[in-house]
């Protein structure tokens, strides 16, 4: 849900400058995904800070529940089992809209304003714009997005932007029992999260780090983990996401060049008109066929 | 309606009518689709009822162009086969282009321009209906890199026929007395000697 904000970076397909005139500073939600304790009070927050009901489903032998994202839920929790250092380590991670600074979202969608970023980093889709094509679906890095089978809109986590509008925190920062979700300006998120990591180091896990992927100009969500080395364990987290290459080639100089192409074929044809004059059959051939008929 | 009894017959009222399905679907599917294709082009979508309405009908116009063009290319293909002489045409077609056709091969009933079309756009076709199922989101969901490459290709070769099809139309209107062909099906005895000869002789025993 959009807000009437001057603070626009970008809208989709918008060949012109969205307003300008403000300034704010970049935010971020940091999770902690090694103090998460998989309680899911956060996909409670948000289910009913922003009115939304999944049917209930059925369990397929794992905590997830419900099993994937979808129109009604903007946010599920990701439980991994896996082995490193010979131990079993169980990993819960908070899955949803990474609010990429380069959302592959955006860039793919045909619709104006059905998505846009705010000044300060969130991604919000704004459904009254959206033609239900499916294209962010296509364009996302993260496979966040899903297309309502009621509505036929796309929807995602807004990371409450409308919260934020007014100077709140995400329903689900709000909420998280043990202060696994943070949230505040970007650099001071990155700080947090520094102490954090140094304090995981201290404890043994050498590969603690920070998850800000470059590849999208980082994230407006971020995610502190254990084994920062292989973010795939945390239910294939992508080591290096970028915006595809088939999505750059398909929304990049290209249509433009193609739409001027086709301005040049149309115009030609014009000119070689104007210039050589139409293709008529010459007097000498309807003659011939006169003087047979003559005959 | 006969004009002239001595005109010449080029296609009958079913092929007519299969041309003029592929046509206007083709014209529907390409200002719906240019909606989708660049925001230049956004505005096209209010010529179906709205932006979504254009999501929606296009791919079902999609369908009906894919089956019309079938046909009318299963009916043509033994017409279009490329021999020497279309080869020797389009090495000249320059001089065509640049309007004297005095020195141009004998062609048949289709010359090496449109013969290399129709192959062509057969091939553009079986793109766009495999490409545009694969990005066709609301009845099915293929693995995200089909959908990537289906985005590209649906994209690229829309371009390209769009383009070719221009060619197309210009050259029936450049050549006087070809839209009538599809129109009422007939060509002057003059037209056909003119710019199709050999089929000229064919039909006429000349
Ligand atoms: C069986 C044939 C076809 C099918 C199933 C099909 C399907 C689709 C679908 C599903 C989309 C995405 C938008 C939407 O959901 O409506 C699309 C976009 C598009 N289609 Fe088609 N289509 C077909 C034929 C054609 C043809 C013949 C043209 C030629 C002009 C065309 C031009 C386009 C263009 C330009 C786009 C926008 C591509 C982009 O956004 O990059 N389509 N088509
Ligand atoms: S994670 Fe996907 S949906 Fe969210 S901003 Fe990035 S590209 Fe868009
Ligand atoms: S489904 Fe909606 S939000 Fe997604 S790309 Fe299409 S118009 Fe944009």
């Amino acid at each position: 849900m959009p807000l009437q904000s001057l603070d626009i970076l970008r809208r989709s397909a918008t060949t012109t400058p969205s307003t300008q005139a403000r300034k704010p500073i970049e935010v971020a939600k940091l999770i902690d995904v090694t103090t998460c304790i998989g309680c899911k009070a956060c996909q409670v927050a948000c289910s009913e800070w922003n009115d939304l009901r999944e049917d209930v489903g059925s369990c397929i032998g794992v905590y997830d529940n419900p099993i994937d994202l979808s129109a009604q839920a903007w946010t599920v929790m990701r439980f991994t089992e896996t082995e490193e250092n010979g131990k079993l380590e169980w990993l819960i991670r908070k899955d949803g809209c990474m609010h990429c600074a380069d959302p592959g979202c955006l860039k793919s969608c045909p619709s104006p304003g059905a998505i846009i970023q705010y000044k300060n980093g969130i991604v919000d889709f704004n459904e009254e714009n959206c033609i239900g094509c499916g294209y962010c679906v296509t364009g996302c890095p993260f496979n966040v997005p899903r297309i309502s089978k009621e509505d036929s809109k796309a929807y995602k986590c807004s990371l409450c932007s409308d919260r934020v509008a007014v100077g709140q925190e995400p329903a689900c920062v709000k909420t998280c029992p043990t202060g696994a979700i943070q949230f505040g300006s970007k650099e001071d998120m990155k700080e947090v999260a520094a102490t954090r990591i140094a304090d995981l180091k201290k404890r043994g896990y050498d590969n603690a780090g920070l998850y800000d992927p470059e590849g999208v100009g980082g994230t407006h969500v971020m995610y502190v983990l254990h084994h920062a080395d292989k973010p795939q364990l945390y239910h294939n987290l992508p080591k290096n996401p970028t915006i595809s290459p088939l999505v750059s080639l398909w929304k990049g100089a290209t249509k433009p060049l193609a739409t001027l192409a086709l301005a040049g074929i149309a115009l030609g044809s014009l000119f070689h008109y104007v210039a050589k004059g139409p293709n008529e059959v010459s007097k000498e051939i309807e003659d011939e066929i006169e003087k047979e008929d003559a005959q | 309606m006969i004009r002239d009894p001595k005109d010449l017959k080029r296609y009958n009222a079913s092929e007519r009518v299969n041309h003029w399905i592929v046509g206007i679907s083709f014209i529907l599917l390409a200002l719906s689709g240019l909606s989708f294709f660049h925001p230049a082009f956004f505005p096209l979508n209010q010529l179906f009822g709205g932006p979504v309405w254009a999501r929606i009908l296009h791919p079902f116009v999609g369908v009906v162009m894919a089956v019309a063009f079938f046909i009318i290319f299963f009916r043509f293909r033994k017409l279009n086969v490329m021999h020497a002489s279309d080869w020797e045409w389009l090495k000249r077609s320059h001089e065509m282009v640049n309007g004297d056709d005095h020195n141009m091969p004998e062609q048949g009933k289709y010359n090496g321009g449109q013969k290399m079309l129709f192959w062509v756009l057969g091939l553009c076709m079986l793109g766009m209906t495999v490409s545009g199922i694969l990005i066709w989101r609301a009845y099915f969901g293929f693995d995200i890199t089909l959908v990537r490459l289906g985005a590209v290709a649906h994209a690229a070769v829309a371009a390209v026929m769009i383009g070719l099809i221009m060619v197309h139309v210009y050259a029936a209107i450049w050549v006087k007395g070809t839209v009538r062909a599809m129109w009422y099906g007939t060509v002057t005895r003059a037209w056909a000697k003119q710019h199709h000869r050999a089929w000229y002789r064919q039909v006429t025993g000349k």
